[in-house]
């Protein structure tokens, strides 16, 4: 392998998935299987650059790794003359090494798994199912390039990319519709997500404008591991805001990732994405999109936390990280303990870990939040990928019943699915535990463990206000935990225990191996993507350096951060609020598993409260009448009646009328002079012809007179003229 | 020797004769004749001029013979019309012939 290969391989990662939707969408899409199989290729092609990379970046070690990252850069853009070029291109640091671990691996499960979700093969295959494929490519070739770019300008590009193809896909049933007109279709949901993200997308761009024009550079080498450079920009005042520079520059890329990892204000969009088809939203929740937001901001940490010493007083976008992450995490698990669709319960708890990683990198955790962005890929691609299964089953019932009128989503008309779908129940369990945090076994445990004790630390030790946002952080992370394990249980328990409690859960059966495939590897790597984060002294012991991903990582920092020491009340802590979550659960739903008809015995215990919790505390209705409304309201009197109708096109239809008077005359000139002067030319011409057609008789003899009178006339005229 | 004006004298008059008989004709072939008639007129010249100034060359009688053969060429195809015409109207008055009009 040759050092130029591999300094180009970061460039080539997006390339493959890239042409196979280039290829896809102009050659091969009227040809299903090829379609897949140009996809599924592509992916293969992405897996085995990123082993190729991994192994690569394993064997330099991760000192050598954070100072000479793999990778290359062209110039790209003059500034200044020719001198100064701004450069683009990629690269790999132990950071991007994190992501390339799980992200290939994800992507390929999850278009891997499409093929037999999108029902190839079968009578109910999808009309678009080539184009399923393409757009899935695209997103695949946009997280990609913002994993390896080695700029923000570039990453910010892969950005936009998925912003496109999540706005794509979301709607990919674009011509459904439902009874309800209440329930939210998959257009609506396509623009709602579009338009919610962009909202941060804006923010983050003038951040990164911002930057621009205060650093000079937007390449992450020269800023992020530049302590001249960040010691200025936090040094550096903001003129009438009283915050420094990096303070304001990262508080406006935070808000980007507040938009594309929907986190409070921003998360309304997540659920209603789930009317795409169910590997998209696997695609979203895990592999790519929401966990962008996260990764820029991780990427981005040194500038987010420029001034910031470990356990000192945090920076702006620190404090507002641990704030909204940890908010939104309570708040998005509570709500999903009252929803019912089995991917919204799902989406809710996406939303609670996204706030984890971003409430991690308030009070300074930058290698846990890093790690549990990477475990919960794994496990959340798993949850997703299973869910669909579990649906896919129940629309198999649906088709053999010819029931098409009850939801096959709805996990109130599941239940027993066990035993009919006993490979997707077992992978499914062992998500579900993952995302629940059970102890020892699964990774989410670790990652979730590292935070909370991270953030605990920071809750003693810290100074000036972050032992406070410590605290905040701290105790809203374990409620909610508790929280996801209870809801975990619930949905576990009423999807796959007790008895079916409709014709549909009674006919649902397994899915395909193409399906099962992909379950279980992520199955696998549910669990042991753990153990590379295990702490080096779990339970006090030395252990040696066994917190692979802490070293490896944290080498992506100039100062290499130290581990927290080890402490046994966040670990106890953590233990306890999963059991009491667990437990919980097991109670109500497992024990006595909800029978045919009766209610959710939630509904009961919580009473009016639950009524809050299933409308998702009103936001969405909340957002409908204090800005859609007045936005509409704006549009159509303001903005409609009185900008457009009235001043636009009112100077619009002034200058028509002029234009139309100065035409009338123009006109008129035209008619008279014009016109008429040649008709007049035309009258003469006729009145000449019609004097002299007299003359010509069709009698030779006069013709000769009349040549005779004209030759004499001549003559007499040469005769005079020479005589003179 | 008779001086070269006298020539040129019955030739001018033997042309106006021959113009007279073509205007005021009525029968085409006498318009024919008369056209004759202003050819050899013009050959009367010919020949008189040829003989006073440049008697050594023989260009002037041979130009007399092209006139007499586009003259004989001429009166051929003038007369192949006119019995074709008498043939039709059983007359060959040319003020009738006026189809060429306007």
């Amino acid at each position: 392998m040759s050092h130029e290969f591999l300094n180009l391989l970061p460039v080539l990662m997006p390339v493959p998935p890239l042409i196979a939707f280039f290829l896809i969408v102009l050659f091969t899409n009227r040809v299903r299987w090829l379609s897949h199989t140009i996809a599924v290729l592509a992916t293969v092609i992405c897996v085995v650059f990123g082993v190729i990379l991994l192994t690569e970046g394993w064997h330099m070690g991760s000192h050598d790794l954070a100072h000479h990252p793999v990778g290359e850069s062209t110039l790209w853009l003059p500034i200044d003359g020719v001198s100064h070029w701004f450069k683009m291109g990629g690269m790999m640091d132990p950071l991007t090494m994190g992501m390339l671990f799980f992200v290939p691996i994800a992507i390929f499960c999850i278009v891997f798994y499409s093929i037999g979700y999108m029902g190839y093969g079968t009578s109910h295959v999808d009309k678009y199912y080539s184009r399923f494929f393409a757009f899935l490519s695209l997103f695949a070739a946009g997280m990609f390039t913002l994993v390896v770019a080695d700029n923000l300008l570039l990453l910010f590009v892969g950005w936009e990319v998925m912003g496109l193809c999540s706005y794509l896909l979301i709607g990919f049933w674009y011509d459904k519709n439902y009874k309800d007109p209440n329930q939210i279709t998959p257009r609506q949901a396509a623009v709602k997500a579009f338009i919610t993200t962009r909202i941060g997308d804006v923010l983050m761009l003038l951040g990164i404008a911002y930057l621009y024009t205060q650093a000079g550079t937007l390449s992450f080498s020269e800023i992020l591991r530049n302590e001249e450079m960040l010691h200025q920009l936090a040094a550096a005042t903001v003129p009438g805001l009283g915050i420094s520079v990096a303070g304001l520059i990262g508080l406006l890329l935070f808000a980007g990732t507040v938009g594309k990892s929907a986190q409070f204000p921003l998360h309304v969009w997540l659920p209603d994405a789930m009317e795409g088809p169910t590997p998209v939203s696997a695609m979203i929740h895990s592999a790519a999109m929401v966990s962008a937001g996260v990764y820029m901001v991780v990427r981005m940490f040194p500038l987010l936390s420029a001034g910031w010493h470990h356990n000192g007083p945090p920076t702006a976008p620190m404090v507002a990280m641990g704030l909204i992450g940890a908010f939104t995490a309570l708040f998005a698990s509570t709500i999903a303990v009252a929803q019912n669709d089995i991917k919204r319960v799902l989406a809710y708890s996406t939303i609670a870990q996204l706030g984890y990683m971003i409430a991690a990198l308030g009070v300074g955790a930058f290698i846990a939040a890093a790690f549990h962005l990477v475990t919960h890929a794994f496990f959340k691609a798993l949850l997703f990928l299973g869910s669909g299964s579990v649906i896919h089953g129940m629309e198999h019932g649906a088709h053999h019943t010819h029931d098409h009128d009850t939801d096959a989503q709805d996990m109130m008309n599941m239940g027993g699915l066990k035993s009919k779908m006993p490979w997707t129940f077992w992978t499914f369990l062992i998500g579900g535990m993952a995302l629940s945090g059970l102890p020892l076994i699964t990774a989410g445990f670790w990652s979730k463990d590292e935070i909370l004790a991270e953030s605990f630390t920071a809750m003693i030790h810290g100074e000036g206000g972050m032992g406070v946002l410590g605290a905040w952080v701290f105790i809203l992370l374990a409620v909610s935990a508790a929280l996801t394990a209870f809801y975990t249980m619930r949905q576990i328990g009423l999807t796959f225990i007790g008895k079916p409690r409709t014709k549909l859960a009674e006919h649902a059966h397994e899915s395909t191996w193409t399906m099962i495939l992909p379950l279980v590897i992520l199955a696998i790597f549910a669990v042991a993507a753990g153990w590379l984060g295990i702490p080096d002294d779990f339970l006090g012991i030395e252990w040696g350096e066994i917190n692979t991903f802490h070293h490896f990582v944290g080498a992506a920092l100039i100062e290499h951060p130290a581990g927290v020491l080890f402490n046994w009340i966040p670990l106890l802590t953590s233990i306890l609020v999963v059991g009491l979550g667990l437990y919980g659960g097991y109670l109500v739903y497992w024990q006595r598993p909800v029978e045919e008809g009766a209610p959710d015995p939630i509904v009961e215990r919580l009473g009016p409260t639950h009524e809050v919790l299933k409308n998702k505390y009103y936001f969405d209705e909340f957002y409908d009448k204090y800005f859609i409304e007045p936005t509409k309201y704006v549009a159509a009197k303001i903005v409609y009646e009185w900008m457009d109708r009235k001043i636009i096109d009112g100077f619009l239809h002034a200058v028509g009328k002029g234009t139309e008077a100065v035409a009338h005359r123009f006109r008129q000139f035209d008619t008279i002079v014009i016109n008429g002067g040649v008709d007049w030319l035309k009258d003469r011409f006729l009145d000449f012809a019609q004097a002299i057609r007299s003359f010509q008789t069709g009698k030779v003899q006069e013709y000769l007179w009349h040549s005779l009178i004209m030759a004499w006339a001549f003559a007499v005229l040469l005769v005079l003229v020479l005589s003179r | 020797m008779v001086p070269l004006s006298w020539y040129l004298i019955v030739s001018a008059l033997l042309f106006c004769i021959g113009v007279f008989g073509v205007l005021a004709r009525r029968n085409a072939i006498a318009i024919l004749m008369s056209i004759e008639l202003m050819l050899n007129a013009v050959n009367l010249n010919l020949i008189a001029l040829w003989r006073y100034n440049f008697p050594e060359y023989p260009t002037g009688l041979a130009f007399a013979v092209f006139v007499f053969v586009v003259a004989a060429a001429e009166a051929a195809v003038g007369l192949a019309l006119i019995i074709s015409i008498y043939r039709q109207r059983r007359h060959v008055v040319v003020e009738d012939m006026d189809l060429l009009k306007f």
